[in-house]
């Protein structure tokens, strides 16, 4: 465990630049997300939750795969160099940083995305401890511990000091690079600081949520035939803030752009929620809004987790509790589906 | 409030004991205090679940479209400001008012845990635009707060303001929420959801291409915006949308006289009716008719 005053932030920042490009979450035009940092800028550490989660680091929302133009009478195809760009992402949450092995999970299992992977490789994650959680986070209903967030560094902030606890090979080489801004920090005041944020995860609403019948997956038929389905998704608007802001939703559509003298073949993020989503020649195969509302909580809660030794596809960051314009959230879900017994009888 | 909502329950479970409505479009209590859902009770027993409290905002006008398909009347709780986003579906044939119970309820402005909502600064008073019933209150909305942000902008530069938007628009996220929640946005098919259109985006393929989406979504609804500020309220990159539709309505009254979408809805919106007083647009303000930017 190392140490330094927290007001030497900048130049614990501008010591990693010389390698890496720092990424921390900072507010532009009155939203805070990760930006990349450079010597001046302000960073925001209070923020728990950037407004993009951080899965655009490896899945941009955008990206182009290759581009295609006519010369001279024949075709070239010039695939998009992906760029090696060594990143410190700082400031990561605990429940941010669970959703990039949900990630890995989908783009590094044979066949791998190359595109993700370059990204992943090239990128060290440093997690920031939860000194303030807020009344919609659940992410302690999988498992998550905001007091010890891991990565390949993790960081507390306790009594005006940043305290740095390396974890993985990765995170020795960010040690080594700023070894010489720390002292030796006593782990007795970050475990205080564990402690109390563990105290104040008692005190959150939701600290008992559990999955309920979600949890168990011979009930995976009840669950889809379930009546509530059309109720939750009666107000659905069926935009997708909650797919879009979801840490773990990895859903993407291949489309071109036509410039008008080349093709740029690019993947975009793309959205159950939408009446486009996984379009095929037939038509579509879930044609009314719940049953892609169902879609969306079925994968998170039960197709994924059957396909990935039991890991649920969400980390209880609270995003969609926050910005869904309806109040139509996953733990509505949960507690009208999950919590209810087999009958229905929670009644949502 | 407590009354009020005790009122509303005991007067909806007349109606749906009358046989006058068979479905009810309402709130429920979300997760947290600060936090009302919108739902559509289908049961007379749920009615005991309504709540209506400050936290109400959602305006619950653009839930008719698809309430039209089925059998029956529908009951919608509306407030004074989401009679206007009813009267301009109702203008445009997107609801059937044969279908449609109201049930005006009042307001004393909307609140979330931040506090009153931003479209309630710019409230638009106690007065029910359309409704078959109304429960009384003594309860007032709140007095308008000019947010002071419309003028802001009117006094930058043109390369100012182009860089203010370039920011704003680059957070977009291409949600279509803002679409999707706006009373005026009520195409069957969107012509961004048309894979035939050409141009049709799930995400930007470029930085500008998002800007444009919101600049031609704010030409579209000209004339039919009503001001219900519910894209801001529900942009999670907190866009001022409002902006955007302001200044049309700004440009709007200027040249052909203060017009206000959805408070009527047999008036005609100034760009769907010619009048021969209607200024000559390019010939007074020269090409393109934009006057300041």
């Amino acid at each position: 465990m190392l140490k330094m005053p927290l007001k030497c932030l900048d130049a614990l920042f501008l010591e990693l630049s010389k390698e890496h490009q720092v990424y921390a979450p900072m507010e532009k035009a009155g939203s805070v997300s990760f930006f990349p940092w450079k010597e001046g800028d302000t960073v925001c550490l209070d923020t728990l939750l950037t407004d993009h989660s951080p899965k655009s680091f490896f899945f941009p929302q955008s990206e182009t795969l290759y581009r295609a133009r006519r010369e001279e009478g024949s075709l070239s195809i010039v695939p998009e160099e992906a760029e090696e760009i060594s990143s410190v992402y700082f400031g990561v949450r605990a429940c941010d940083r669970r959703s990039f092995e949900i990630l890995d999970r989908v783009f590094l299992s044979t066949p791998c995305d190359s595109c993700y992977e370059s990204k992943r490789r090239n990128g060290y994650v440093v997690t920031l401890a939860c000194e303030n959680p807020e009344d919609t986070c659940f992410c302690q209903t999988f498992g998550i511990d905001p007091a010890w967030p891991g990565g390949d560094v993790s960081v507390w902030i306790a009594d005006g000091d940043l305290y740095w606890k390396s974890l993985t090979e990765k995170g020795e080489a960010l040690t080594e690079l700023v070894e010489g801004l720390f002292e030796a920090g006593d782990r007795e005041k970050a475990e205080e600081e564990k402690a109390k944020i563990r105290k104040k995860l008692e005190a959150l609403p939701l600290k008992d949520l559990s999955l309920g019948r979600f949890e168990h997956p011979d009930s995976a038929m009840d669950l889809f035939e379930s009546e509530q389905w059309e109720t939750l998704s009666d107000t659905c608007l069926g935009c997708g803030i909650c797919t879009f802001l979801c840490p773990t939703c990895q859903c993407y559509d291949i489309c071109d752009y036509d410039s008008g003298h080349e093709i740029r073949k690019f993947r975009c993020w793309d959205s159950c929620m939408y009446p486009g989503f996984t379009e095929m020649s037939h038509g579509n195969n879930r044609n009314s809004q719940m049953q892609r509302f169902r879609q969306r909580f079925m994968h998170k809660l039960v197709y994924f987790p059957e396909n990935n030794g039991g890991v649920n596809s969400c980390v209880g960051c609270g995003r969609c509790l926050r910005k869904c314009p309806s109040s139509l959230n996953i733990v509505r879900v949960i507690k009208a589906i999950g919590e209810s017994d087999a009958e229905g009888g929670n009644d949502e | 409030m407590h009354a009020i909502e005790e009122t509303i329950k005991e007067t909806c479970k007349k109606l749906w004991d009358h046989g006058e409505v068979n479905r009810i479009l309402a709130w429920e209590k979300g997760l947290f205090d600060y936090d009302a859902a919108p739902v559509l009770f289908r049961s007379r027993e749920r009615i005991s679940r309504l709540v209506y409290n400050e936290h109400c905002g959602v305006n619950l006008s653009k839930f008719l479209i698809k309430e039209m398909e089925k059998e029956g009347k529908v009951l919608v709780l509306l407030k004074p400001c989401d009679t206007y986003g009813f009267n301009q579906l109702l203008s445009e044939n997107r609801v059937n008012r044969e279908k449609v119970y109201i049930l005006g309820v009042p307001c004393g402005g909307m609140r979330d845990e931040k506090g009153l909502l931003f479209k309630c600064l710019s409230c638009k008073g106690n007065d029910f635009k359309a409704s078959d019933q109304i429960i009384e209150s003594d309860l007032s909305v709140p007095a308008p707060v000019p947010s002071g942000e419309e003028e802001k902008l009117n006094k930058m530069t043109a390369e100012e303001r182009f860089a203010f938007w370039r920011g704003q628009l680059s957070k977009c996220i291409r949600c279509n929420a803002c679409r999707n929640v706006c009373p005026a946005c009520s195409c069957i098919k969107c012509v961004f959801d048309n894979r035939d259109s050409g141009i049709e985006a799930k995400a930007n393929s470029d930085a500008f291409e998002e800007n444009l989406f919101h600049i031609i979504r704010a030409f579209h609804v000209a004339g039919r915006c009503t001001d219900c500020g519910e894209c801001s309220r529900v942009c999670p990159q907190n866009i001022p949308l409002y902006l955007l539709n302001r200044k049309m309505i700004e440009e709007m009254n200027e040249r052909y006289g203060t017009y206000q979408a959805g408070e009527n809805p047999e008036a005609k919106s100034p760009l769907t009716e010619f009048k021969e007083s209607d200024p000559e647009v390019s010939a007074e303000y020269g090409k393109g008719g934009v006057s300041s930017c």
